[in-house]
């Protein structure tokens, strides 16, 4: 029996190998790398050495002033736009889904972002907002209506170029939340909402009580991917304020980790890799702190 | 509550071109009385859902009217009609415990029907106790079995006192066992509570057994409303004889000469005042008498003993269908001649059909 059970054992291991190769190779051991490289001083690529092992990297990095403002840009970014784009994704999904006439058409436009290149779609937002000795900018010239305008979003104030950044990832992310929000609002079974009806519920509680929780998983699913995604944020801002985001003052973690492995000043893969252990760390601690707050909230 | 349909039908637009309009309910007419059980008995898509739904007030029926007691709801929508709908899938909140599913529909109530926290409890506690559930208030309905689920339909359904109970296929989602206890239990609820209530079954058997009357439909269209056992014993055609019945009747196909029906070969059955004409003979399992000189001569199948009685099957030329079921005492001898079983009928399980139009035809009995 036992032996049986151990052959069984063997087999089993046997299945997993690829799998556990392939994660090992490529997730596992890069993983453990960047941990090793954090706690090493001054590590070359080249050369392979480091001067001294300890604490020095997460020391330097928590007092350069960049990586701070990378640090404050990217919770900005993320307490913005999340909340945000979901609940606006929700919004637009149960008003497609309470339509009939040009759902499609409705549905084809909101999800048309999704397909688009993002740098394509940030140079299109750089024109649309930028101040320059020629043009205000169509924005400027629409707030220029209401009186307001002159603002240059782009090499302007911090809250300018922070609202564009904000924006423009809003609109980057909603059609994908769109479209799996919609979905899991056609699975809901009609028979509730029948059921609701009969016995007289409003629309207010028909939404509160019925359909979000049933759709409170995907929305939880989104939660979590948007954390992540928006903490990982970095190609939005060089789309929009090019690549010397420190000057821009837009910098996120993941520019400042690729700043300092390949950027101008770069060459400094122990800042990097301390840095990315952070993020690592935060991220963790979010998506910790999301599920402990969905074990409560969402049902099944 | 009497519920009164006044020429209600119901159409469904075509989606092709070319296509006609589906009548799902065409032109009922019908009173059910007060503190009844109806069944809407009917093979799928005969309508009865729809007929559910438009008393429900989910579906606008295209023309006609409906009457609760002496209100025309036809155009009041389904909150303000004062109906308690029990789903097929019973469409329980998985996420609300039983206790919350009861009380959900008594939180709508508006205005001078608000109640207060005490007696939205008392009302729900009372709901679970009809159905006998008081036990699993707190339980989410995953953790209940389909009856308890059942149960839980049919309390939420009644716990806002509904002028009328509707009932969507309330079985057909349990095992057979659980079947019929639950419809004993339906029965007795009903009775209980004495609240006009119409389900919708396929299921001829369900329905036989606890309603007090029955609706046979076919296309849209009422073939024969009455008491369970009226129905059976006096079908007014050949769809509503062979709906109901288990084992179902035997249809063979026959002709009338000189008054005497005749199967086969074999005149097998005096009927008197039919002219002469080709017609379907339909004849229930137990009109079979096993007769060594019976007219109606069958090939032998097998012998299926059930205990309290026999089934005889066998074959004959003229039957529409498979194979001739005949039900017999157990303590009756099978006598076979070559493989020959011979019967004769009893002539008020006999019922004839015309060929064409397969309306009943009345025969006085010899």
């Amino acid at each position: 029996m036992s032996c049986a059970m151990e052959k069984q054992n063997r087999k089993a291991w046997l299945y997993l190998l690829p799998a556990i190769l392939f994660l090992g190779i490529f997730m596992v051991y890069p993983l453990l790398d960047v941990l090793i490289y954090s706690f090493e001083e001054s590590y070359n690529f080249a050369s392979q050495t480091y001067t001294d092992v300890g604490l020095y990297n997460f020391d330097y990095i928590l007092h350069d002033p960049y990586f701070m403002q990378a640090v404050k840009n990217t919770f900005i970014l993320v307490l913005i736009t999340v909340p945000i784009s979901t609940a606006l994704a929700l919004l637009i999904s149960v008003g497609l889904s309470s339509i009939q006439k040009l759902r499609n058409l409705y549905q084809t436009i909101y999800f048309l972002p999704y397909v688009t290149n993002t740098l394509a779609v940030g140079l299109v937002f750089m024109i649309l907002f930028k101040k320059t000795p020629y043009t205000d900018g169509l924005v400027n010239l629409m707030l220029s209506w209401f009186g307001g305008g002159g603002i240059d979003f782009i090499g302007g104030p911090y809250w300018a170029k922070m609202f564009v950044l904000s924006f423009y990832t809003i609109w980057v992310v909603l059609p994908f939340k769109i479209l799996i929000l919609t979905s899991a609002l056609a699975s809901v079974n009609r028979d509730y909402y029948n059921a609701a009806k009969v016995d007289g519920t409003t629309r207010t509680r028909i939404f509160f009580r019925i359909t979000l929780p049933m759709i409170s998983p995907t929305i939880f699913y989104l939660v979590i991917t948007g954390f992540i995604g928006a903490f990982k944020a970095y190609s939005d801002a060089v789309a929009l304020f090019g690549t010397n985001l420190n000057a821009a003052e837009m910098n996120t973690i993941v520019g400042y980790i690729y700043d300092m492995l390949y950027g101008d000043s770069g060459g400094y893969p122990s800042y990097a890799s301390a840095a990315a252990i952070i993020l690592f760390v935060i991220v963790l601690t979010i998506t910790c702190i999301n599920l402990l707050i969905s074990k409560k909230n969402v049902h099944y | 509550m009497k519920v009164s349909l006044q020429h209600l039908t119901k159409k469904f637009s075509s989606r092709g071109k070319n296509q006609d309009d589906v009548i799902a309910v065409n032109d009922f007419n019908f009173e059910i009385p007060d503190g009844q059980l109806i069944g809407l008995l009917g093979p799928s898509g005969c309508g009865k859902s729809t007929t559910l739904n438009l008393l429900s007030g989910l579906l606008k029926p295209t023309s006609g009217r409906i009457f609760f007691g002496e209100d025309d709801v036809t155009d009041l929508p389904a909150e303000n009609r004062g109906v308690g709908l029990v789903f097929q899938n019973y469409a329980l909140y998985p996420h609300l415990t039983v206790r919350k599913n009861i009380l959900f529909p008594l939180q709508n109530l508006k205005g001078a029907a608000k109640l207060s926290k005490e007696e939205m409890d008392q009302r729900a506690l009372a709901a679970a106790k009809l159905v006998q559930i008081d036990g699993l208030m707190d339980r989410k309905p995953n953790e209940l079995s389909g009856g308890q689920q059942q149960r839980v339909a049919i309390a939420r359904a009644l716990v806002k006192m509904p002028r009328i109970l509707l009932l969507d296929e309330p079985l057909s989602n349990l095992d057979a066992r659980l079947r019929l206890q639950t419809r004993e239990e339906i029965h007795r609820i009903q009775k209980e509570t004495k609240i006009t209530t119409i389900f919708v079954t396929h299921d001829q058997e369900e329905a036989m057994s606890i309603s007090d009357l029955i609706v046979v439909m076919k296309d849209g269209n009422i073939q024969q409303i009455g008491k369970p056992q009226e129905v059976y014993d006096d079908p007014v055609n050949l769809f509503v004889a062979a709906f109901l019945g288990t084992p179902p009747i035997n249809v063979f196909r026959g002709e009338v000469r000189q008054e005497l029906l005749c199967i086969g070969q074999d005149a097998v059955l005096p009927v008197k005042g039919v002219k002469d004409q080709p017609v379907f003979a339909a004849i229930r399992p137990e009109g079979f008498v096993l007769d060594e000189d019976g007219p109606l001569r069958c090939r032998l199948g097998r012998v299926e003993v059930m205990g309290r009685d026999t089934n005889v099957v066998s074959t004959h030329p003229a039957m529409q269908g498979e194979s001739v079921r005949s039900i017999v005492p157990s303590d009756s001898e099978v006598k076979v001649n070559g493989g020959e079983v011979r019967f004769s009928l009893r002539p008020h399980k006999v019922y004839l059909f015309d060929a064409q139009t397969e309306a009943r035809i009345r025969f006085e009995e010899a």
